[in-house]
């Protein structure tokens, strides 16, 4: 693997850190499978395209991108906390409305930002190649973005909505409001989402209606992986887990493609995925059934 | 103070099970005196407790805690009021969360939550403070997760829980019942201890008529969503297990008369 392709992978993997700690946000904190996110993400990137193009600060343009994923989250836990729709069918409801959604807010299924101004452009030039450039970026926006939600799920707002998740008849005992900790998490979470779909678009130079297939898996892949590898140790090693579940699963992706030995072809990236996934899921297995 | 009047709750209502769990029950609690309620399967002590917590909604009559109508307020709204053990163990604590975030979490019962970090070096000292006095040795696994400890165990933290923020009343749902017998001595002795300490204003559900006449000072039994007993003073002195049970006993027969009644 050229080291090109490593940063590449390093950076998509920081990129998607963000898509990791939503994930994690609903999966794991709120105990709510959303399936929003396949819309969020490539929702996040078409807001951000637009607005750029449109000329406004690609920075006001990536927090409108998460002011729109946030409304996203919200239309989910609607309808499940007001209608009560299923949680699962909930997400799917606005996943696929998010479709439509995102063709509408580009017009089209594709919109390219070739020499538009993005957060990066004042960075380039500054000495540091580009490859170098873009991870170092996202990735201190990754840092800033660990170390807030950290801050927040061990503060008191943050314990009420894990206990939501963990214990939700509980959680009512002790006075929390349990339906707006579902709204506010699920806000939080689809937020994080689409900030990914923003540098995304920002950093590989387009948007595209499609961009948003299987980013839930992509996130779980990461959630997992991250806890294979650090276990569940707290709120910190887990989310530090996710950002580095999901660098590692875009290396494992690159080197699983670009070995040639292998004989894989791009178009094996979702085989490879599950497979990687699987492993990631039966690894904690087999090490307990090693221990006892 | 705490006030039940006339309270109906209906389950399933106008459907072929539907089910008249409470029928008009009518409860003044003197602030700081200490209520065991009684009952067979069915006679509605749950509802009764849950009307009181907020779980239940009656669809007539009106509950007043301390000096607030609490009668339509969900779970949430009135938990500021009142502090709660469960009978399982496992509902009335976060399994996923260490000792010491149980702690904060039921510290701020009832009031806003903010950013503020929940478990500061001074919160953190007062709660190793209250679990030490336990004398179960917890106070060293403040950071262990809650599912790590036993039943036992996780009532003895449950009604430190139910003590660390300030409330009107105390609700103790048959929380010795998932225990063995030790342990339930223990917890018993333990909540005696607290309540009369902090002099709080208690409505223990049990099944235990042992439990209900040794604990507390008035004892009420349901039956039928009705109350049928309500002893306190030199009656309830003494009132023995046996008096009890013989209670039980014509309640039921009386009961069955009726249904002979109906089929002759």
């Amino acid at each position: 693997m050229s080291q090109i392709a490593f940063w590449g992978a390093v950076e998509l993997g920081l990129v998607y850190a963000f898509v990791a700690v939503g994930v994690f946000l609903a999966f794991r904190v709120l105990d709510f499978p959303d399936l929003t996110v396949d819309g969020s993400f490539p929702l996040g990137a078409a807001v951000t395209a637009v607005l750029i193009i449109a000329g406004v600060n690609p920075w006001l343009a990536a927090a409108v991108a998460m002011v729109a994923g946030a409304t996203a989250g919200i239309v989910t836990a609607l309808l499940n906390v007001r209608f009560k729709i299923l949680n699962l069918l909930a997400s799917i409801l606005t996943m696929i409305a998010l479709f439509s959604v995102n063709l509408r807010v580009m017009g089209k299924p594709n919109v390219a930002l070739i020499n538009a101004d993005t957060m990066l452009s004042p960075f380039y030039g500054l000495g540091l190649r580009d490859f170098y450039v873009r991870p170092l970026f996202v990735g201190i926006l990754v840092l800033v973005a660990v170390v807030l939600v950290w801050r927040f799920l061990e503060s008191d707002a943050g314990l009420a909505m894990r206990a939501t998740g963990a214990n939700a008849r509980m959680a009512r005992a002790q006075g929390v409001d349990t339906s707006r900790q579902i709204y506010l998490g699920m806000a939080i979470s689809n937020a994080l989402v689409a900030f990914g779909g923003a540098l995304f678009a920002q950093t590989n130079g387009f948007a595209d209606v499609t961009s948003g297939v299987g980013t839930i898996v992509v996130g779980l892949a990461a959630v997992i992986i991250g806890e294979t590898l650090f276990g569940a140790r707290g709120i910190l090693i887990a989310l530090v887990g996710c950002v580095f579940g999901s660098i590692l699963y875009r290396i494992a992706i690159q080197v699983a493609l670009s070995t040639d030995t292998l004989g894989l072809q791009a178009s094996d990236l979702n085989f490879v995925t599950a497979v990687l996934v699987t492993v990631a899921l039966i690894l904690p297995r087999l090490r307990r059934r090693g221990a006892a | 103070m705490i006030k039940l009047e006339n309270i109906q709750v209906v389950f399933g209502k106008g459907t072929p099970l539907q089910k008249q769990a409470l029928n008009g029950v009518s409860l003044t609690i003197e602030e700081g005196s200490f209520v065991t309620v009684i009952g067979s399967n069915g006679a509605g002590k749950s509802t009764l407790l849950g009307v009181l917590a907020g779980d239940v909604l009656p669809s007539g009559g009106r509950v007043t805690i301390g000096s607030t109508d609490v009668t339509r307020k969900g779970t949430a709204a009135r938990a500021g009021l009142v502090a709660r053990v469960f009978q399982d163990p496992l509902t009335g604590s976060c399994g996923a969360l260490s000792i010491e975030e149980n702690l904060a979490l039921a510290a701020r019962r009832g009031e806003r939550r903010g950013l503020t970090p929940a478990l500061g070096s001074r919160r953190r000292e007062h709660f190793r403070e209250r679990i030490a006095e336990l004398n179960l040795g917890l106070e060293n696994r403040m950071r262990d997760r809650m599912d790590l400890l036993s039943g036992g165990q996780r009532q003895a933290v449950s009604l430190v829980m139910a003590t660390l923020a300030g409330s009107e009343v105390l609700l103790l749902d048959e929380h010795t019942a998932a225990l063995d017998p030790g342990m339930a001595e223990f917890i018993m002795n333990l909540t005696q201890k607290i309540v009369s300490e902090r002099k709080l204003t208690t409505l223990m559900v049990t099944h235990s008529m042992r439990q209900a006449l040794d604990f507390g000072h008035r004892t009420v039994m349901l039956h039928g969503g009705e109350t049928v007993l309500d002893v306190a003073g030199d009656s309830r002195k003494t009132l023995q297990v046996e008096d009890l049970i013989a209670m039980f006993r014509r309640i039921r027969g009386q009961t069955l008369d009726d249904d002979a009644l109906l089929i002759g």
